[in-house]
């Protein structure tokens, strides 16, 4: 994509630089010329070199799109998929294996090898939402009933921002998601022991699943297997609450717990203000520390 | 030989024509394309027979545009006069006619290749 964008960029630059030489050439002595050689100039300069550099131009483009959009089924073995479904106002994340069956599932972060071709599947869950990391590259639409396909490459490490592109209701702007680029080595280290350990704080897990959040949220080693919500797996771990909202930190957890709709409005998770604040506060320091 | 070529008349058809072509091929190329992958006809023929067959409509769309491209340059005098053919007279409304047709002829070929240029480098059909 950076190639394709300097290849334009240097064509327009080359082209005006022209343009404006022959303005200056026009401009700076009074020359008088035939009406055959203005012609000619019009026939020349003005239709066959456009004709022919578009062509040239429009040609490349499309040679690069099968790399810029590649397909599921006929595409290497070694391809990485995650598929990633939009929700009012999270992202439901899952990596895939090689046909396409989920390994597990996570939200609102997703995390990429470097160097390596990630093919996402874009669909959503209620109504439009664009996925775009800007970093990244081009936005996509996440449109009810299809599944969008988008091709990413991370070239270096670290962590980007996410962001949902396509006005989505109230909390729009707070749709955002963690991308974490990592190396392949740690990135399959990842993939391959992503199991959590459910916590150590076995009073926090109680009152979490006393309280009902597990009708909703799943953490993984856990009884606790709700599909309604986010994933809530290493939770602790993550570049923000509320998808993109606020900071991860224990304050903020019990804050969204207590009043997810304050924090984000028109988030569909019911409000907790009538649990002792001790409760929630527990609840909270047992989801910060979900690694 | 005389048969084949269609006498000068004077009608604005002609001007129409090689856009007609462009646009009709533009809707043969999308729709065919598009329908095919639809429906997915594996058994009946692959991609590669409908590039071959949009191939063939984009050359008899570029002969037809080519076709009319000549006769708009006979009707404009094979270029023996130059524009801009502004006298309130018949030939002159017949030469800036002619060359009206001739640039649209033009415009009309370019696009035409342009619509058929992905026809060389897409793939398949996407899920």
């Amino acid at each position: 994509m950076a190639t394709l964008f300097f290849i334009m960029l240097i064509g327009a630059a080359l082209i005006w630089a022209g343009v404006v030489g022959l303005l200056f050439y026009a401009a700076r002595k009074r020359r008088t010329y035939s009406e055959q050689v203005a012609g000619k100039v019009i026939l020349w300069g003005g239709a066959l070199f456009p004709a022919v550099v578009l062509a040239a131009l429009l040609s490349y483009a499309v040679w690069l799109m099968p790399n810029v959009r590649p397909w599921f089924g006929t595409d290497d073995p070694g391809l990485r998929r995650i598929e990633v479904t939009g929700e009012q106002f999270w992202w439901r994340v899952r990596y895939l294996d090689q046909d396409g069956a989920a390994l597990f599932e996570t939200a609102n972060e997703i995390r990429l090898p470097v160097g390596e071709r990630v093919t996402f599947s874009l669909t959503t869950a209620d109504v439009i939402h664009s996925f775009w990391i800007p970093v990244l590259g081009g936005k996509m639409d996440m449109i009810p009933g299809r599944t969008n396909r988008l091709s990413l490459l991370a070239e270096k490490p670290g962590t980007y921002r996410g962001v949902c592109a396509e006005f989505c209701g109230t909390s729009h702007t707070m749709m955002a998601f963690t991308v974490e680029a990592m190396d392949p080595p740690a990135y399959d280290a990842w993939l391959a022991t992503r199991q959590s350990t459910g916590g150590q704080d076995a009073e926090g897990h109680a009152l979490f699943m006393k309280n009902g959040c597990s009708a909703c949220h799943t953490i993984a080693g856990t009884d606790a297997h709700g599909v309604i919500g986010p994933d809530l797996t290493a939770f602790g771990t993550r570049g923000s609450v509320g998808a993109g909202s606020l900071g991860n930190t224990a304050d903020n957890i019990a804050r969204f717990i207590r009043e997810p709709a304050k924090v984000k409005p028109g988030a569909l998770m019911p409000h907790y203000a009538m649990l002792p604040v001790a409760e929630t506060d527990r609840i909270a320091g047992y989801l910060k520390g979900l690694q | 030989m005389k048969s084949f070529i269609p006498r000068e008349i004077e009608t604005l058809w002609t001007l129409f024509t090689a856009p007609v072509v462009w646009a009709l091929h533009f809707v043969i190329c999308y729709a065919a394309v598009a329908i095919f992958c639809a429906k997915r006809l594996p058994a009946s023929f692959d991609f590669d027979t409908m590039r071959i067959a949009l191939f063939v409509v984009t050359l008899a769309a570029l002969a037809m545009i080519v076709l009319a491209a000549w006769l708009a340059w006979r009707q404009w005098g094979f270029g023996a006069d130059d524009p801009p053919h502004d006298e309130p007279t018949k030939d002159s409304r017949a030469l800036f006619q002619g060359f009206a047709t001739l640039l649209l002829s033009g415009l009309s070929f370019m696009a035409v290749v342009y619509a058929a240029i992905p026809l060389i480098f897409i793939a398949e059909c996407q899920p």
